[in-house]
């Protein structure tokens, strides 16, 4: 049942320039899908590791700012400036966890707050090298093989190339026994540093690999958008992912692929229809932390389990943790 | 010399304002161990209130009334209808504090739309003040008293009334406070009604200061946990030694230096995460 | 494998009260060690910090010739050192043969892998299932935890800790809240364990601790009252002043 879900989805995506309905919905998947990558990196840290963050648009806006500055201000190509934006925002992320990491629980919400701060008030003030509010604009995107991503189906496909590969590689890393290692200091910190885990260092790597893949989809967006702004490093901006890996589901896979396509459709298509759409994204997301602890992603579960195909994975609450997501082996 | 002095008035004026902000966050995570992240949207929502009284006509007071009234009454509608619901899932309760802040920032630019609003003092503090042969502007100076008097009357109800007493008791140790027989749950929704009150009209008595714009929750939070931060959670004294102390950071480090104004903002608060997770006055976080 | 454990002038306070006084602990090789006291008596303190959860104010801890006194809780459950809690900190929303395997996990190089999938490695699979099979559980391998009984947890908590090879095994209140059959079970599960790995346990069923224990020590307020063999502790009157006549 699920091998069919996942090939149809794949046929789907792989052929959506034929049937979207023209480049505006193309587009919109392209932004569906970079909300993705945000999500998925920041829910490694909320979902699987149990450390929520309100920082994290943090490590995109540097990733996008970094090379977008090296490539407008240095002239550097894409690639030399890509890397040398994963390479700038992976080594804030491993500082940046150094500190954090002290903390936990709500003092540690507090200062990912913080740090991102730092690091909006940065942008938003140093404006001779960020443009300040006006940002960094005039930015292109890269030409992978010659291939020209202006055109929307090209980088859609580009898009749907690297989520794939992000994607993947989360699948693999969670599924491995490091992965269950991440999951053992979300679940029981205590006794995994019985067992022999060394919890603090497993955080940190956990962080650290999340502040990177954060850089890749700052990187993507910078890339789509051409353009970069104090705003997408925002306290607002931050809480926006966190609200899609929540409402999505955290720590599953799909959960947060879920959320990000709520909250971009929400905001891109609702607002056609419905003025509101923040309000009403903010309604959804409390009633989901009301009655819905595992998010979208445990509301799917127990539809399933309705309608007699899947049993439904074992739910738990916890008031330590975020809202639990399916076990390893349903997902 | 004046420029020092104007300034440092400004401080205090930022100070004040920052502590009836300030206030109300650390006695919702004093008692109930929920960081009101929705506590700048309260704010805000006071200030756009007391604006829309002060449209209709009516005076300054009224729209302090209106500012703190509506506000609590709907911190209290949202600890009843809400956080209860959630009651021992701290994060939870946060998460949806969270989610309560993006519908009140859109439900205000709906209401009121996407101007900034500037915001006119009280007729009679327009203008300056003369005070020991100095001018200063009267409203900052108002502003300082109205802090003043709102830090003296909440001592006083934590520290002579009844309802101050079972707050404190219940700060302090919850479980033996419960024993007692301390009703909790009206607690609870009494002390966050309060909170937000508190930042409701901190908001209206900020505005001829900060304006009223949307935007102004998520600019106004992050200063509240950083008093908070350094004052110590659960702790008035800290609050209110940590609204000036930030008063004075911010409002000459905007002047002074204003490339790093955040990065001073920020980094203490950062360092005493870090290192000292109670802050400067309070206790243990959960 | 098997180390002994010594601890001198153990000192910890919480704010202004003393928790544990000079405690001092001499537990040979192998030894059987029991831990009596009144509640209150600092015994799980003394547990935490010899596990490494709480650093001491004052003092040392050795295990086998090697000083931990500075060391994590993790170091030491690498060097083999394993416990049982009092409440039950399982991973509750996973089966139990995930539960063993994580204890498995713990002590292997394996657990800094980051590809392979753990949720099928056969040998893993396997050698869990054999530590399940030694509490007679392995016939409730792949239920999740909230399926079984309290007694169960318990039997699962040992098997976690003997999963990780330890050389030293501390067990905090191993039979609190059982039935006297699931007692039985424990017990005899207890005193079937090899004679290489060195046992401290707090207990308060006495029947069944003294029984099992080579050696005893009683707390009292943090203090160490009285040490010695079964019988030395039996027969002194302070222990019957203090415990014994429950």
């Amino acid at each position: 049942m699920k091998r069919l879900l996942l090939v149809a989805v794949a046929a789907a995506a792989l052929t959506l320039p034929l049937w979207a309905g023209g480049a505006y919905y193309v587009n919109l998947a392209s932004q569906v899908m970079i909300a993705a990558l945000f999500a998925m990196s920041l829910n490694l840290l909320v979902g699987y590791a149990g450390l929520t963050s309100l920082g994290h648009a943090g490590y995109l806006g540097l990733s996008a700012y970094i090379s977008g500055w090296l490539m407008l201000r240095l002239g550097w190509g894409h690639g030399a400036s890509a890397l040398a934006a994963l390479a700038g925002t992976t080594a804030t992320a491993a500082l940046f966890g150094l500190v954090a990491l002290r903390a936990s629980g709500i003092s540690f919400l507090m200062i990912t707050l913080a740090l991102g701060q730092i690091l909006w008030g940065v942008a938003y003030r140093w404006a001779d090298m960020t443009g300040g509010d006006n940002g960094l604009s005039g930015l292109t995107r890269p030409n992978p093989f010659g291939i020209d991503l202006a055109a929307p189906g090209h980088f859609y496909f580009f898009t749907l190339v690297v989520l794939t590969v992000v994607a993947g590689a989360i699948a693999m890393w969670v599924r491995s026994p490091f992965g269950a290692s991440i999951r053992a200091t979300r679940d029981q910190p205590r006794r995994a540093s019985a067992l022999g885990f060394n919890v603090s260092l497993i955080r940190w790597i956990t962080f650290v690999v999340s502040g990177f893949l954060g850089g890749v989809a700052g990187l993507m967006y910078v890339y789509y958008h051409q353009f970069i702004s104090p705003h997408s490093i925002s306290l607002a901006n931050s809480a926006e992912m966190l609200l899609m890996v929540i409402a999505g589901g955290p720590g599953t896979l799909v959960g947060p692929m879920l959320g990000a396509t709520l909250v971009v459709l929400l905001k891109n298509l609702a607002s056609a229809y419905v003025d509101r759409w923040v309000m009403l994204l903010g309604i959804v997301y409390v009633l989901i932390v009301l009655f819905l602890p595992g998010g979208i992603v445990a509301g799917l579960d127990r539809l399933g389990a309705r309608l007699g195909r899947v049993p439904a994975a074992p739910r738990r609450t916890s008031e330590a943790t975020p809202p639990p997501g399916a076990t390893e082996a349903s997902r | 010399m004046s420029f020092w002095l104007i300034q440092s008035l400004n401080s205090l004026a930022l100070g004040g304002v920052l502590f009836t902000l300030a206030a109300g966050f650390s006695l919702i995570f004093g008692l109930m161990r929920i960081a009101n992240l929705s506590h700048g949207a309260y704010f805000m929502l006071g200030a756009y209130v007391g604006l829309s009284v002060l449209d209709q006509g009516y005076g300054f007071g009224w729209a302090m009334l209106a500012g703190g009234l509506s506000v609590g009454a709907l911190g209290a509608a949202v600890e009843r209808l809400v956080l209860r619901r959630l009651a021992g899932k701290t994060l939870a309760q946060v998460l949806a504090t969270l989610g309560i802040a993006f519908i009140i920032a859109d439900a205000s630019l709906w209401i009121w739309g996407g101007d900034p609003r500037p915001v006119s003092a009280p007729g009679f503090l327009r203008g300056a003040m003369q005070l020991f042969g100095l001018t200063f502007p009267a409203y900052r100076l108002a502003v300082l008293a109205m802090s003043i008097a709102i830090a003296i009357g909440l001592w006083l109800l934590l520290d002579k009334t009844r309802l101050g007493v079972m707050i404190r008791a219940s700060v302090d140790d919850m479980h033996m406070a419960r024993a007692i027989g301390i009703p909790a749950s009206r607690l609870f929704t009494i002390v966050f009604c309060l909170g937000a009150a508190l930042a409701g009209i901190g908001g209206v008595i900020a505005a001829p200061i900060l304006s009223v714009y949307p935007g102004m929750d998520a600019d106004m939070l992050p200063l509240a946990l950083v008093v908070v931060i350094l004052g110590g959670l659960g702790s008035l004294a800290g609050a209110f030694v940590g609204s000036f102390l930030i008063g004075f950071i911010y409002s000459f480090g905007q002047v002074l230096a204003p490339n790093l104004a955040y990065f001073i903002l920020f980094l203490p608060m950062v360092v005493i995460l870090a290192a000292r997770p109670r802050g400067l006055f309070g206790r243990p976080m959960a | 494998m098997s180390a002994g454990l010594r601890v001198e002038g153990l000192c910890r306070s919480f704010g202004g009260l003393q928790v544990t006084r000079s405690v001092d602990l001499d537990v040979a090789p192998g030894e059987r060690h029991l831990l009596i006291g009144p509640n209150g008596a600092g015994k799980t303190t003394l547990f935490n910090l010899i596990a490494g959860d709480l650093r001491p104010d004052s003092g040392r801890i050795t295990l086998g010739s090697v000083d931990v006194t500075r060391e994590s809780t993790a170091h030491r459950a690498q060097r083999g050192v394993a416990r049982t809690y009092q409440i039950v900190t399982l991973f509750g929303r996973d089966p139990l043969l995930h539960n063993v395997k994580l204890a498995l996990l713990g002590r292997s190089p394996m657990r800094w892998r980051q590809w392979g999938d753990f949720s099928t490695d056969a040998r893993l699979r396997e050698r869990a299932l054999a530590v399940l099979d030694s509490v007679g559980l392995a016939a409730k391998a792949d239920l999740p935890l909230e399926q079984t009984s309290y007694g169960e947890k318990r039997r699962l908590e040992i098997a976690m800790a003997l999963a990780q090879s330890p050389s030293l095994l501390l067990l905090d209140e191993p039979l609190a809240g059982l039935s006297s059959s699931e007692r039985t079970t424990i017990t005899e599960l207890l005193s079937g364990i090899s004679g290489e790995i060195t046992i401290v346990m707090i207990e308060h069923d006495m029947q069944a601790a003294l029984a099992f224990a080579d050696r005893i020590t009683v707390l009292h307020n943090g203090q160490v009252v009285l040490a010695g063999t079964r019988q030395d502790v039996v027969d002194d009157p302070r222990t019957r002043e203090i415990y014994l006549g429950h």
